[in-house]
């Protein structure tokens, strides 16, 4: 068996531009659940309207590609509200059901036939993401050494993706260690102790779900212009959980989780997907075909979660004295 | 200590008389035909009811006379099917808790809301009003808001002396014992600078030790000019410290009055004994155990 290989393809996939856009996603996610307590089972929502605001803007409207991701903002934040106007004041079951059937209604929507000429149906969208790679200051060859090189393209692909990440990181910690974050932190205790000393939690908790839900839209535009293509049934409800499990594994309630669990979790799934393609193209393992491989690496990662939850629940870099502070 | 609180109660209601619903000089909370029911059972039914401002008023009554459910309507934590109040002036009617709060307002709750995973001193500086770090786009201008954290940290400094919590003030509040919960959360109360303050059973899992201790914070706070109301089931603490007394029984204010009225009052009596009961002195209703929880 090649290691050096299973080496190179989860390093180059946990520093690639997909890890980037999940842990974007999971910073959203992060700030919902992390530190105000919101449970969000609909994150892919947030990320199907920033992808659709991007390719509909651009390839149905012919708009300039930053106004399709000021478009998708805009649907994000449109849709916190939808979501959180029902649901925030009422008890914290009703915005997890809620988001989940939104994200996935979101997505049956924008594949309906009737909206075909501007969604592109369950054909999706393409080529509306020239305007990104035009953009690129890097000349065109490959940067890097050995194993792990990019090209001009990936190169300023990662640079964007985790350019925006470093900066969602910042915000974050800039917020969670101000006086607002502080009062986040409280409603994610008990909200009603907080409304007591006179804070107005239904605003702070639709300003988490309106940001979070912002970082959810920009990663889903960064998805879609990395593929360069959008089809509506890539945002199943599957991503949400991807999210969670990212958010858990690197740490909930801490800056730095969302991103070291994306990273560790790509480099995850990438090392076992490689480690059983060499194992069956070799013939160690002769009882799962290739096509069986998407799902048995899927499996091993769970039991990996399974693992870690059972022997540090509070993820790779969460903090175990709040985690074993009894809660009531 | 005692006697000097109920020389100055006597002074406080001098003239009003002991019957359910009287007015009071300078009310501060008034409260009208305010009715709530759950399902076919009516938890509270006040016709009139009015507290008076600078003073210490218990609200007694035996489990389930619906006292704390009036505390949640009184502060917005709960909607009344009928009835208004006034505070300071002001309708509080349909208005939310927090809103509540921040006209003066403050209440504590009977389980304690700790929040368990900030510091003790967090859960102070949480509450402190008016700060500017505390919207969203205010988090962002830290010179602005480090010099208002520094004078709140001091004043929070002030108020976890008074409560013997200093020692305490960077361990995460889920660590205290319930008792300290109660003074944590009396404490962090205070940090809103409410102008009266609504306690549900302050006392109740505090250290007798610390009780009194606790009674003194209580009668200081009245003689800071604030107005406090507080349930409690310790008819020695209810006595001791009392300017009046309300007593509630199955949501209708059945009698109120000065110490002394109270524990002359026969329905008080029976209402807490129940009306069979064969003892017939005219003693003051006792409560054996110190915490109902
Ligand atoms: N949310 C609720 N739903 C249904 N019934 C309720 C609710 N809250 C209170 N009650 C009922 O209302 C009545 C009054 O309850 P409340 O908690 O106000 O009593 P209390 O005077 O505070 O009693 P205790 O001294 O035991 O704290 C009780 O019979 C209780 O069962
Ligand atoms: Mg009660």
């Amino acid at each position: 068996m090649d290691i050096l290989q299973v080496l190179a393809d989860a390093t180059r996939s946990a520093i690639g531009p997909v890890a980037a856009v999940y842990a974007l996603a999971a910073i959203g996610l992060n700030m919902h659940f992390g530190y105000t307590g919101l449970l969000n089972f609909g994150q892919v929502g947030f990320m199907l309207v920033g992808g659709y605001g991007v390719a509909v803007s651009v390839s149905t409207f012919g708009l300039p590609l930053w106004a399709g991701i000021l478009v998708g903002i805009a649907c994000a934040v449109a849709l916190a509200l939808l979501l959180g106007v029902p649901t925030l004041r009422l008890r914290a079951d009703y915005l997890a059901i809620t988001t989940i059937a939104v994200a996935e209604v979101a997505r049956l929507v924008y594949r309906a036939e009737f909206l075909r000429d501007i969604t592109g149906g369950v054909y999706g969208l393409q080529g509306f993401a020239g305007g990104f790679y035009d953009l690129n200051p890097f000349p065109s060859g490959r940067y890097g050494f050995g194993w792990l090189a990019f090209n001009a393209r990936d190169l300023w692909m990662m640079t964007v993706a985790w350019g925006l990440v470093l900066l969602a990181s910042v915000l974050m910690w800039l917020l969670v260690h101000s006086p607002w974050g502080r009062v986040i932190k409280g409603i994610r205790e008990d909200e009603d102790a907080v409304r007591s000393l006179g804070k107005n939690v239904f605003v702070y908790k639709m300003q988490s779900l309106v940001l979070g839900g912002v970082f959810g839209a920009l990663a889903g535009a960064m998805l879609v212009v990395n593929q360069q293509t959008i089809t509506p049934d890539q945002f199943m409800p599957q991503v949400t959980f991807y999210l969670w499990a990212i958010l858990l594994l690197g740490g909930a309630g801490r800056t730095l989780g969302p991103v070291l669990g994306s990273v560790v979790m790509w480099f995850l799934l990438t090392a076992s997907d490689s480690v059983l393609r060499q194992l069956t193209s070799s013939g160690v393992i002769t009882f799962i075909t290739n096509s069986e491989i998407g799902g048995i690496r899927h499996a091993l990662v769970g039991v990996a979660l399974v693992v870690l939850i059972v022997f540090r629940p509070q993820g790779l870099i969460g903090n175990r004295k709040e985690m074993l502070v009894n809660v009531k | 200590m005692s006697s000097d609180v109920n020389g100055a109660a006597a002074d406080r209601m001098a003239g009003v008389e002991p019957v359910p619903g009287v007015a009071k000089p300078d009310p501060i909370l008034v409260v009208d035909g305010v009715r709530r029911s759950f399902g076919g059972l009516t938890a509270v039914d006040v016709d009139h009811l009015e507290v008076q401002r600078g003073t210490i008023t218990a609200l007694i009554g035996p489990n389930g006379a619906g006292k704390s459910t009036l505390f949640n309507l009184l502060t917005g934590f709960d909607r009344v099917d009928a009835g208004e109040w006034h505070f300071d002036g002001t309708r509080l009617n349909g208005l939310g808790g927090h809103r509540v709060a921040r006209r003066g307002m403050v209440r504590t709750f009977q389980l304690t809301k700790a929040l368990t995973r900030l510091t003790v001193m967090e859960n102070m500086l949480l509450a402190a009003p008016r700060q500017t770090g505390e919207r969203m786009l205010g988090a962002f201008a830290r010179p602005v808001w480090r010099a208002q954290e520094a004078a709140n940290r001091e004043r929070a400094e002030h108020l976890l002396e008074r409560f013997k919590l200093l020692a305490k003030k960077d361990e995460m509040a889920g660590s205290l014992s319930g008792g300290q919960r109660k003074l944590l959360e009396m404490a962090r109360a205070l940090m809103v600078e409410p102008s009266m303050i609504m306690l549900d059973e302050p006392m109740a899992g505090v250290n007798p030790a610390l009780v009194q201790s606790l009674l003194e914070h209580i009668t200081a706070l009245r003689d800071e000019g604030r107005t406090v109301l507080f349930v409690e089931h310790d008819m020695d603490v209810i006595m001791g410290i009392s300017d009046w007394i309300v007593v509630l029984a199955e949501g209708k204010v059945i009698a109120e009055g000065r110490p002394s009225d109270i524990r002359a009052d026969q329905r008080v009596i029976d209402a807490y004994l129940g009306a069979g009961h064969d003892d017939s002195e005219q003693e003051p209703p006792t409560d054996s155990g110190g915490s109902h929880e």
